[in-house]
């Protein structure tokens, strides 16, 4: 490395380098079968033109109902999902053509821990780490350190996952998404239906790999608390539209409000706990 | 050059974490697969035993022969069960336990993750049927004095290349269609064997029966074996069927790669790779 190069502060060097996620009017629609008509199907726009961008080490957090387009978003972002308009990029590799350099760059905690529940802890991570290229040599003494950080008890290791809490698998799912140190940590409703104590001890290991990490997260969530206090700008996705995306304090102030939910009912125009038919119906899709 | 290894490398890693993971899978669930092979058993055993049932109703025949020849056949469909079914549950399975999106999230390349889960499927299948094979000669008591077992091993082997490629492209059916798409994996496992001369030899069938025969690659698996049981038949007088399963391969393997390919394309633009489908 060059003395020039090692002069730039790290501050600098990040905001040269390419964002570590640039969407741009991303668009995804779902075509399912209408069971009220004998022949056609209905369509419906699961992200409408999305944009946004989040710096490398950045935290954001998308608020939004069900059927928001929350896990649309973050589905297409691990390439599960191919878009029908727009670009999505990570550390300026293309989700679409040059999708196996993004799988490298991601990982992700999703709502469901989703392990194959017969097998162990420490069997469903040793497994998952070598589809990232690491060797049993690179995980033996891995796998225990990061499940003892996520405040995995040592003696259940090797029991199998189906005897475990849902805070304990998403605790697993937590390290397994950190085993591969990944540039981008997608968590898509990490807390969502776990107890206050697992939620709260879920919410402050996301806190430590803030600090620790060089990660950057983009956090979907229902919890407005959540967002507010792990995030460094907190975006409102309603109905597939991305309405803002700023840090909490300056939401509330753009809204005159005093709080997230507040503000959110002004962004949106309802209430956040308010969902219709047609929001279940959006998450069908989605 | 150094980044091309590292790639392959990290590939042939990601391919064992395949095998690993069945492993571990196969280790669990260890007292329900034992309880499958009792069903395969005496499901073989109720095949050959036609062989005893045609000489009890006065038919003529060399009754340990036609036993040898049905046991083949027998084995044959059990193992390329076990081999069809690994392959669907790259799909099937992993959408039941939900990690589905983590594996095709993963930067293994989809060859390797399927080398992988046939590697494995191979190696368990075979181990299998030399199990099968063994306790139903020995229950019939069944003579073969000519038998060269290494060669019939040999063409099961390279006829596993061919049967993978097929497996491939049916393992792509639950992507497509997770309620039914299992299900017709089975149909094309059956639609292959009735052409094959599964218990019966490929002449009596219907001349476009037998036309589609010769590009099965379960005719010359069950030739071959046949010939190396029955006849003795070595290595060296086999290239008529291990020729046409090598070149049966080197067509299924980069045609189910493709198909697997397409598929995954289709569940991706459809929102179809996820554990609800």
């Amino acid at each position: 490395m060059s003395e020039v190069q090692e002069a730039i502060p790290l501050e600098a060097a990040r905001r040269r380098s390419p964002p570590a996620v640039e969407v741009h009017e991303l668009r995804k629609e779902f075509r399912r079968r209408d069971s009220k008509r004998r022949r056609g199907k209905r369509t419906r726009v699961a992200l409408d033109g999305v944009s946004f961008a989040i710096a490398r080490g950045e935290t954001v957090a998308i608020l939004g109902q069900n059927g928001s387009g929350k896990s649309t978003l973050v589905r297409l972002l691990s390439t599960l999902l191919l878009p029908d308009g727009g670009s999505a990029q990570v550390l300026g590799h293309d989700v679409v053509s040059d999708g196996r350099a993004v799988r490298r760059l991601v990982n992700r905690v999703s709502v469901e821990a989703s392990f194959f529940k017969k097998m162990s802890s420490a069997e469903n991570l040793s497994y998952a780490a070598r589809y990232y290229g690491m060797t049993a040599g690179e995980t033996r003494d891995k796998i225990p350190a990061l499940l003892e950080r996520v405040g995995f008890p040592p003696d259940r290791r090797d029991e199998p996952m189906e005897n475990l809490s849902r805070g304990m698998q998403q605790k697993v799912a937590l390290a397994r998404a950190l085993l591969t140190s990944p540039v981008v940590l997608l968590l898509d409703e990490p807390t969502t239906g776990l107890d206050p104590r697992s939620k709260l001890e879920v919410q402050e290991f996301i806190r430590e790999i803030r600090t620790t990490h060089d990660s950057t997260i983009l956090l979907c969530t229902h919890d407005l608390n959540e967002a507010e206090s792990l995030a460094e700008r907190v975006g409102i996705l309603d109905r597939g539209r991305l309405l803002a995306l700023e840090p909490a304090d300056d939401l509330k102030r753009r809204y005159g409000a005093a709080t997230l939910e507040e503000a959110f009912f002004a962004a949106t125009g309802r209430e956040f706990e308010a969902e219709g038919d047609e929001d279940d119906d959006r998450e069908v899709f989605a | 050059m150094r980044a091309v290894f590292g790639t392959m490398r990290a590939e042939l890693v990601g391919a064992g974490g395949v095998v690993e993971r069945n492993v571990y899978l196969t280790k669990r669930y260890i007292w329900w697969d034992l309880a499958w092979f009792i069903w395969t058993v005496a499901n073989t055993l109720t095949i050959v035993f036609i062989a005893k049932g045609i000489e009890a109703t006065g038919g003529e025949l060399d009754v340990n022969e036609v036993m040898t020849s049905l046991l083949i056949g027998a084995v044959i469909w059990a193992y390329l069960g076990v081999l069809f079914e690994f392959l669907m549950e790259t799909v099937a399975w992993e959408r039941w336990e939900g990690t589905i999106e983590y594996t095709f999230m993963a930067p293994l390349s989809r060859a390797m993750h399927l080398a992988g889960q046939g590697i494995f499927a191979i190696a368990y299948g075979l181990l299998r049927a030399v199990f099968l094979f063994t306790v139903c000669a020995l229950f019939f008591d069944l003579s073969m004095p000519d038998a060269n077992f290494l060669a019939a091993f040999v063409v099961l082997v390279v006829s596993s290349i061919s049967f993978l490629g097929i497996g491939v492209m049916t393992s792509v059916l639950p992507l497509i269609s997770p309620e039914k798409g299992t299900q017709l994996g089975f149909v094309a496992q059956g639609t292959l064997l009735v052409v094959s001369g599964i218990y019966y030899p490929v002449d009596v069938l219907p001349q476009w029966m037998q036309w589609i025969a010769t590009i099965s690659p379960a005719t010359y698996a069950l030739e071959g074996a046949r010939e190396a049981i029955l006849e003795g038949a070595g290595m060296s007088e086999m290239w008529d069927e291990i020729g046409p399963l090598l070149l049966i391969g080197a067509v299924t393997i980069p045609l189910g790669l493709w198909v697997f390919h397409r598929g995954e394309l289709y569940a991706k633009k459809h929102g179809k790779l996820k554990r609800s489908g």
